[in-house]
Formats: structure tokens, C-alpha cells, sequence
């Protein structure tokens, strides 16, 4: 079956199997970006945006892509022009092996827009469905605080 | 400026933060396959045939393979030579290897493996280490189902224990831990009709891997060619196993002429890899009315599993700590590795260790408590100091950070204000402190001496980049960065501009596991040695152009440094290039000299130490037994932090896995089968259970360290256990010996006084 939908801000059409899952149709198609961590949609490894909302691609069919805006880690910056999340993960030290970096910011950035200063609990409820073993948790929330902190500054409003 | 000692970001990290950085299971070769394998569905089983008529039919399967069809020999081979690559005639616990079976797609592999038919004659499994131990036991390995037995002995502990005014008696039992790394077992294997195989894959050890491949196919080692890609997470689980699942790619492209790939199922992952060893350890420990502790007796009996895998060394790190951090003139430890009908268990951050530490950091604490003595008053009484023996006899050097450590905690926690004597609280919800003290011996000791050297390769390209490749490898602690701040302070080039190539079995001489925090010492020291030669060419050149002597110079970043002037780098490298000098140089180390006397059961056994003392708050309710973990503070000795804010990322990550450990991972059997080997059933902590977590940096310089470093990344996870049980027991009065703290577990505690002390 044929579907249509925006990947990364472009106008796809893509040939799918309809038993097919998100995550194996993107990855199939070049988006190793999104990883595979469980097939269960428990360790947030495979999220992504669908429309602004994170989503594990593991447990979504492909169809259900239909007419949506997906977006991967890769729309979201690139080494030219990173998003001040991906920046903020690489200065404050909340990469470590990286398997889970895409998902988690992916689901910081969704926070973000949503909450453009989110308290911590705020932050923690975001990121409650991304898995990571390496960091202790600790260096992802203070990279999506400092991430908050300037784009608030950036805008005019003041760090509360 | 000095870059080493310097938070300097990681190279990795903007690949890794952009998805861009390439794991095993997003390479993509022509034509390559799937792998999948047939895996036992019992514990213990007799293979009476196997059917692969129904497989091999349908649609896009390419294969199916058993043992029958391996062309070397049927050996993964690690301490002993005892596990096949597939099993024979005997399957030996849930999960094991029967068959492999090729697919053109990942689906097709799968359905052909649902359609292997294999008969079974299921036989009784070994389960209960301790009964494996009975004379009239089935027998699973030699003639006592032990796979190795360790003792350390010193002075007279039984007159010792008389002696004192007082002895603690315990008994605790600690859970399986599963790694979890984020990224499954993954590998890739490509057979050329040259002759030779080309593995990548996710690894810890990519000279292990290349033994065992070789051995599979009956190879050369020099045709076997690993490279390590990055890989995300470790934590010990790809240490020994990803052996294994390369021999499995590598004979299923061998067989099929096709670039193969194989990744592990998450719950395929949980269900076969290694585990940290479930553990029961029985202590007797005896102290003076001051507090002194007088003799350590102690039997650890450790489930190793079906398999030998890497349990005899394991065990051995464990042995050797087992006494604690404390000065103690009466020993005797006895250690045995016992097989069982379960998943082969191996290495695990921590390494033997963290099982032993819960035991006796909660026999110190039962002690404090018993003679009114505050927790860290009773440690710092004890601690290991410069100069002091330690247990096995070791005399220690400078480099002893433990009272730093123990001091450092109590600051930062406010403990003295804070602590209360334990069992005065009152109300359905108390808050607790609890204190451990931990060391841990840095690199591989004196057992496995022979693999304890690291070789490194650099090259300082004319234009001031710089590339460089160790034998060790880059799972997500942060070797890459570290070695390249080495080759930036040596050298004067950019951070920026230092490339880390890949470790290549062909390239690089066998440099041992990426294991037992060795990396910062042995890689370290690898590429020091490798930038000296380097470093001489650069002085001679830069002599040349200020006319002053050699040993007048300085390299600073991006120049050289005279008494009287400086040149560029570019002038340097020019220079360089107009002379034909050499700018690239291989560099080597071996580890300082180790000893064990295994009939003594005495020696010196690790090259140093690294120490740490941690602190937890709790928070409990009594009416559930829920345990709330509020802050940690957790300060170690490493050395010198030759990156502070990665040196903080291991103190924190670990911490949280220790957390995990203690109080909510464990693996569930029932007759023999694993029950929970799916993400939503082995709970880890996720973001709403990590406190707040304070590392604390001691650096006290180690000599045989670069810029005075020591391993230290295993270490964190060790002593968060033993701190969280004695500050569930300063909540609640009640003191839990198993491992994990589950409310249901801590439940029983509170309400059936049979449970606890």
C-alpha cells in the first residue's frame, strides 16, 4: 500500500507493507537515526514526532503515518546548524553511548514546545518513557534546563 | 592551558546527538542477510534430532545450520574450553544455541526458526547452587559442579573470632542483573572467497572475538579481521558474549557466501547474554570493643550458570576484595563458582564485587549499630591508609583516598547534623541515612596478567589533525575523548582535530579486554608512549628552527616554546616535512607486576586501588514498604580526573545502576525458565527514580598512571547497595539481606520480625 506523509519537513510516498511497522519502514528507508531498542515500545530508544507529539515508531504501523508530519533526529538539526538541544547534550556532558540520544531529545523537544519552562517534574514526566543506562539521568535534565534557560533568553523572557 | 584535567566535550557527541553515529544494526551491506537463532526451550535437555526440512521450505529462508556444519571446532573460547557455539547433544539451560537459521529478510530467519523441529528428552536441571554442591548432586562440571574455588587466607581467624567482644553473624543473597545496555547484541560478518572474514559489531573485546571466530571457522588469526563499531553500551555484557554471537554471523556468511547480520531481540538479549551472578554469602565478622575489625570469615558461593564463560575470574576479583577496605589481620575467605542449568552469568560493572560489598557493608553496619558507634566514625576507624597491608598482603602505596572519600561524603551530607541513631523514628514515613565504603582493584591483577598490556597507534598529520587507535574500545565511557586530550596535551595539536580510528584486530597488537576499568591506565599509558617518539621528532625539528637545545622546549597547544622564542605548530609540522621526519609511531604497555600465590592464598594482587564512599537518603513508607531514594553522595578516588565532567558521568550513571541493583532489577525463574525477560517485566530505573546524585572527584595521584589517573568506572555502581540497605535499616530499624529492596520484600521485613536481623 502507498502512503503519504511529511518525513523531516518533506513530502514522502512511500511503497509499504500493511503489516509493516514504523520504525522498520523508516529504518528500511535510510533512517537508521531511529533505533531499535525493544520492539515493544518500552525503551523509547525509536521515538519520534508525529505531529509534534513523540511516539514510539516501534508500535505504530506504518499506515498510521498516513497524512502526518513524522519527524526523525535528523530533522531536527544538523552538524551545520544543531538544534539548542543537541548542543546543550553535547556541552553539559548527556551523551555517553548515544543509542538513546535521538529519542531523548526528540521527546525534550516535544516538551519544550509544549512547556517553553518546564519544572523538573515536568521534565521528568516527559522523559518517563525514554530508557537510558548510562547517565544516571542526571546530565539529560540539565541539558533540557539549559536548553530551556536560553531559548526563554533568547525570546526576552526572563529565567524565573 | 593544560587540556588534560580539562571538561573538554566528547568527539563522539555530535555524531551520537544527531543520530548520525553508525551501530552494528544500521550498517547495510549488499546483499547481506538475516541471521536468527533456534534456541532451547528448556533448562536442561538431551538433543535427540533436528529437523530442518520444514524450515528450509519456507519462503526466503537461505540456510539452516547446526553444529554438524561448523568447519573449526564447536568452542567459544573464553577461560575454559568448555562452551560450544551450538549446542551437541546436550542443551543446558533456556535460550541456549541449537541452531542458526539465514533468511533473506529478518522475518523470513525468524519464520524459519519457529519452524526448526527439534526433539527434546527433557532431564532434570540443576538449579539451587547450594544443592549443586550436595556429593549425591547430579554432576554438571568435574566431580563437584564447581567451576573454580578461591581462598584468601591470613593469620587465625577462628581465635581471632573467639577473641572478640563482638562477632556478626549473616547470611545474604543478591539477585541476577541484567546489563540493559540500549543497544541489543549486534553483529556483522562478511566471508571472502579470498580467504579471510571481515566482523564489525558491538564489543567490549574485539581480540576475544576474533579468537573465537577463528576458532569457529578453523581461520588464521590474521584472517580474521574485527572492528569494533560503536556500540552502545557495555557495561560488561559485551565482554565475553559478543563471541558468540559473532561466531553465529560468522558462520552463517561463511556458509551462505553472504555478508550476514544477526541482532539479538530485546528479550532474546535478556534471555540468553550474561547476567551479574546471583550470589549467597555467609560472613562472620569480629570487632573489639573500639570498633576494630579483628577477623573476616566469609564463604561466597556464586551461580555461574551452564557454562564456565568468565565465572573462575570473577570470582576471583571477588575473593580478592572480600575482606573490605579495612585493615584486618585474620582472614579466611573461601569462594566457589558453582554450575547450574541456568543462563551462563559473567561479567557485570562491578565484576564479583558488588555481591561481597552488600555483605559486608552490612556487616559493618550491624556492627556500628551493636556497639553505638556512628557509621563513618566505624569505617574511618578501619580504612585502608598509605602504608597500610591490606587482607592478601598487599602493601599500599600513596594513592589511598578512602578516609578522603569517607570525609568528603559526611561534609557533603551534612551527616553529623543529620544522622540519627537508628530505630528512634517514628511516623508512617521515615526518612534514613546509610553509608558504605568500597575500593576496587584497577585492571586485570594478577590473574589474568598475561592479557594486562594495551597497545596504541597516533599519527600527527602535517596540517596539525591527528588520528589515533588503541586496542580497547569506545562503548559510551568516554575513552576517545580522554586519549585524545592525552594526544592534544603531548603534542600541542587541536582537540578538535583529533580523530579516533576504530580498533582493528589486524592493525593493532592484542591489547586485551575493554574490561576491569583498565582503559585509562593501559591505553593511556599505550599513547603516551606512542606521542613520546612523536614529541622528540617535534622537539628536534622546532630545535632547528630557535637554535635552542631540546630540552629548552616546551609544547603548548598549537606551538612550541623556547627560552628565548616560539614556532608555530604549522612551522613545526613544515619543518617536519621538509627533514622526512616520522610523525606516526605505534606505542605499548604492560601493566606493573602482580602476584597471587594461590596456595597461600596471599599476594599482591592489582597494580592499585581506586576507593569511594557513598551516602544515601531514603525515604520510607512503613505502611507499603516502598523505598524512595532522595539524594546520593558519592565521592571517589580516581587518580586524577583527566576529564572531570565525564569522570561525574561515570560517578552518576554507575550510582544509578547500583540503585537499580538494589532496589528493583532481578531475574524471576520458574523450574529452570527465565519468566521475565521482556522490557515491561525487568524494571530498571527510569528517569522518575533517579535522585538527585552528587559526585565528588578525590584525586591523589597514582604513580604508574598517565598524569597520575586510575581506573575507577566500574566502581560506582559497587557501593550504592549496601548504603541503600543501611539507610533502609536507619529508616526502619530493620535490616533486609536480600537484594532487591522491593516494597514486597521490605513489606515482610516490617511486619514478620522472622525476616530480619
Amino acid at each position: 500500500m502507498k502512503i503519504t506523509f511529511k518525513l523531516n519537513g518533506r513530502d514522502e510516498e512511500w511503497e509499504v507493507e500493511p503489516g509493516a511497522n514504523l520504525l522498520d519502514v523508516l529504518r528500511e528507508n535510510g533512517h537508521t537515526e531511529v533505533k531499535r531498542g525493544c520492539d515493544t515500545g518500552d525503551c523509547g530508544a525509536c521515538t519520534v514526532l508525529v505531529d509534534g507529539v513523540p511516539r514510539s515508531s516501534c508500535t505504530m504501523m506504518a499506515g498510521q503515518a498516513q497524512g502526518r508530519e513524522i519527524t526523525t533526529i535528523a530533522g531536527l538539526g544538523d552538524a551545520l546548524d544543531p538544534h539548542p538541544l543537541q548542543q546543550a547534550w553535547v556541552e553539559v556532558g548527556a551523551v555517553q553511548c548515544g543509542f538513546c540520544t535521538p529519542g531523548m531529545i526528540l521527546s525534550a523537544k516535544a516538551l519544550l514546545d509544549e512547556a517553553p519552562m518546564p519544572t523538573e517534574d515536568q521534565i521528568k514526566d516527559a522523559l518517563s518513557g525514554n530508557l537510558c543506562r548510562c547517565t544516571g539521568y542526571v546530565k539529560p535534565i540539565e541539558a533540557i534546563k539549559l536548553t530551556a534557560t536560553r531559548l526563554n533568553n533568547d525570546k526576552g523572557v526572563t529565567d524565573a | 592551558m593544560a587540556i588534560v584535567g580539562t571538561s573538554v566535550h566528547r568527539n563522539d557527541a555530535w555524531a551520537k546527538a544527531r543520530g548520525a553515529a553508525k551501530f552494528t544494526g544500521d550498517i547495510r551491506l549488499p546483499g547481506m542477510v538475516e541471521v536468527a537463532v533456534v534456541r532451547s526451550p528448556h533448562a536442561r535437555a538431551r538433543i535427540l534430532e533436528i529437523d530442518t526440512s520444514r524450515a528450509s521450505q519456507i519462503n526466503g529462508v537461505l540456510g539452516v545450520f547446526t553444529a554438524r556444519d561448523i568447519p573449526g571446532k564447536n568452542l567459544v573460547p573464553l577461560v575454559f574450553q568448555d562452551m560450544p557455539a551450538l549446542a551437541m547433544d546436550e542443551v543446558r539451560y533456556h535460550g541456549e544455541a541449537v541452531a542458526l537459521v539465514v533468511g533473506d529478510t529478518r522475518e523470513a530467519a525468524w519464520a524459519g526458526a519457529r519452524a526448526v523441529d527439534v526433539k527434546y528428552r527433557v532431564m532434570d536441571a540443576i538449579l539451587d547452587p547450594i544443592k549443586a554442591l550436595d556429593k549425591d548432586a547430579d554432576k554438571l562440571h568435574g566431580n563437584d559442579n564447581v567451576f573454580r574455588r578461591w581462598t584468601v587466607k591470613k593469620g587465625n581467624v577462628d581465635k581471632a573470632l573467639q577473641n572478640a567482644h563482638l562477632v556478626v553473624k549473616g547470611t545474604y543473597h543478591t539477585p541476577y542483573q541484567e546489563h540493559l545496555y540500549l543497544e541489543p547484541q549486534s553483529m556483522v560478518a562478511w566471508w571472502s572467497d579470498e580467504g579471510y572474514i571481515e566482523v564489525h559489531g558491538s564489543m567490549q573485546c574485539p581480540f576475544y572475538v576474533r579468537d573465537a571466530v577463528a576458532a569457529v571457522l578453523g581461520l588464521d588469526l590474521s584472517s580474521v579481521h574485527v572492528i569494533q563499531a560503536t556500540t552502545g553500551g557495555g557495561f560488561g555484557g559485551k565482554e565475553d558474549v559478543p563471541s558468540t554471537i559473532a561466531a553465529h554471523a560468522a558462520l552463517a556468511s561463511f556458509l551462505t557466501g553472504r555478508p550476514a547480520r544477526l541482532v539479538l531481540s530485546r528479550d532474546e538479549d535478556i534471555l540468553v547474554t550474561s547476567k551479574r551472578h546471583p550470589a549467597v554469602i555467609e560472613y562472620e565478622s569480629g570487632f573489639d570493643e573500639q570498633g576494630r575489625l579483628l577477623g573476616v570469615k566469609a564463604r561466597y558461593v556464586m551461580d555461574a550458570g551452564a557454562y564456565a564463560t568468565l565465572s573462575p575470574i570473577v570470582l576471583w576479583r571477588g575473593t580478592m576484595h572480600a575482606a573490605g577496605p579495612y585493615r584486618v589481620e585474620h582472614v579466611d575467605i573461601e569462594a566457589l563458582a558453582v554450575a547450574t542449568n541456568k543462563v551462563p552469568c559473567g561479567a557485570y560493572r562491578g565484576f564479583g564485587e558488588p555481591q561481597i560489598h552488600f555483605a559486608f557493608e552490612s556487616q559493618m553496619d550491624i556492627a556500628a549499630d551493636k556497639l553505638g558507634i556512628d557509621p563513618i566514625e566505624m569505617r574511618l576507624k578501619n580504612a585502608l591508609e598509605p602504608g597500610d597491608t591490606t587482607a592478601t598482603g598487599q602493601v599500599l602505596k600513596k594513592d589511598v583516598g578512602l578516609v578522603q572519600a569517607l570525609n568528603a561524603v559526611r561534609e557533603a551530607s551534612s551527616w553529623d547534623s543529620r544522622f540519627e541513631t537508628p530505630g528512634r523514628k517514628q511516623g508512617t514515613v521515615r526518612r534514613g541515612l546509610g553509608v558504605s565504603a568500597v575500593y576496587y582493584g584497577v585492571g586485570l591483577g594478577a590473574a589474568g596478567q598475561a592479557l594486562d598490556r594495551a597497545g596504541a597507534f597516533v599519527q600527527v598529520m602535517y596540517d596539525g589533525s591527528a588520528v589515533f587507535a588503541v586496542g580497547t574500545v569506545e562503548m559510551g565511557q568516554g575513552m576517545v575523548s580522554q586519549l585524545s586530550q592525552v594526544i592534544a596535551q603531548e603534542l600541542g595539536v587541536s582537540i578538535e582535530r583529533v580523530r579516533a580510528l576504530p580498533p582493528d584486530t589486524n592493525l593493532l597488537p592484542d591489547s586485551g579486554p575493554t574490561v576491569a576499568s583498565r582503559t585509562t591506565v593501559m591505553s593511556g599509558n599505550a599513547v603516551l608512549n606512542a606521542c613520546a617518539r612523536i614529541k622528540q621528532q617535534l622537539l628536534e625539528a622546532t630545535a632547528g628552527i630557535l637554535n635552542e637545545p631540546v630540552d629548552a622546549l616546551t609544547i603548548e597547544p598549537g606551538r612550541v616554546t623556547g627560552k628565548n622564542g616560539a614556532a608555530t605548530l604549522d612551522e613545526v609540522l613544515h619543518r617536519c616535512f621538509l627533514e622526512r621526519r616520522d610523525l606516526a609511531s605505534t606505542g605499548w604497555f604492560k601493566s606493573p607486576e602482580t602476584t597471587w600465590d594461590e596456595k597461600k592464598g596471599q599476594g599482591s594482587p592489582y597494580m592499585t586501588f581506586a576507593w569511594a564512599a557513598n551516602v544515601v537518603e531514603v525515604e520510607v513508607d512503613t505502611e507499603t514498604g516502598v523505598v524512595t531514594p532522595i539524594e546520593i553522595w558519592a565521592a571517589h578516588d580516581v587518580g586524577k580526573a583527566i576529564n572531570p565532567a565525564q569522570v561525574r558521568g561515570q560517578i552518576i550513571g554507575g550510582s544509578l545502576q547500583g540503585l537499580g541493583y538494589g532496589l528493583m532489577e532481578e531475574i524471576i525463574h520458574k523450574d529452570g525458565l527465565m519468566q521475565n525477560n521482556r522490557l515491561s517485566q525487568y524494571i530498571v530505573p527510569t528517569i522518575g527514580d533517579a535522585p538527585k546524585i552528587n559526585a565528588i572527584i578525590i584525586e591523589t595521584g597514582f604513580e604508574h598512571g598517565p598524569y597520575g589517573a586510575k581506573g575507577f568506572g566500574e566502581q560506582p555502581l559497587i557501593g550504592i547497595a549496601p548504603a541503600l540497605a543501611n539507610a533502609v535499616y536507619n529508616a526502619t530499624g530493620k535490616r533486609v539481606k536480600t537484594l532487591p529492596i522491593t516494597p514486597e520484600r521490605l513489606f515482610a521485613a516490617l511486619h514478620d520480625d522472622k525476616t530480619v536481623d
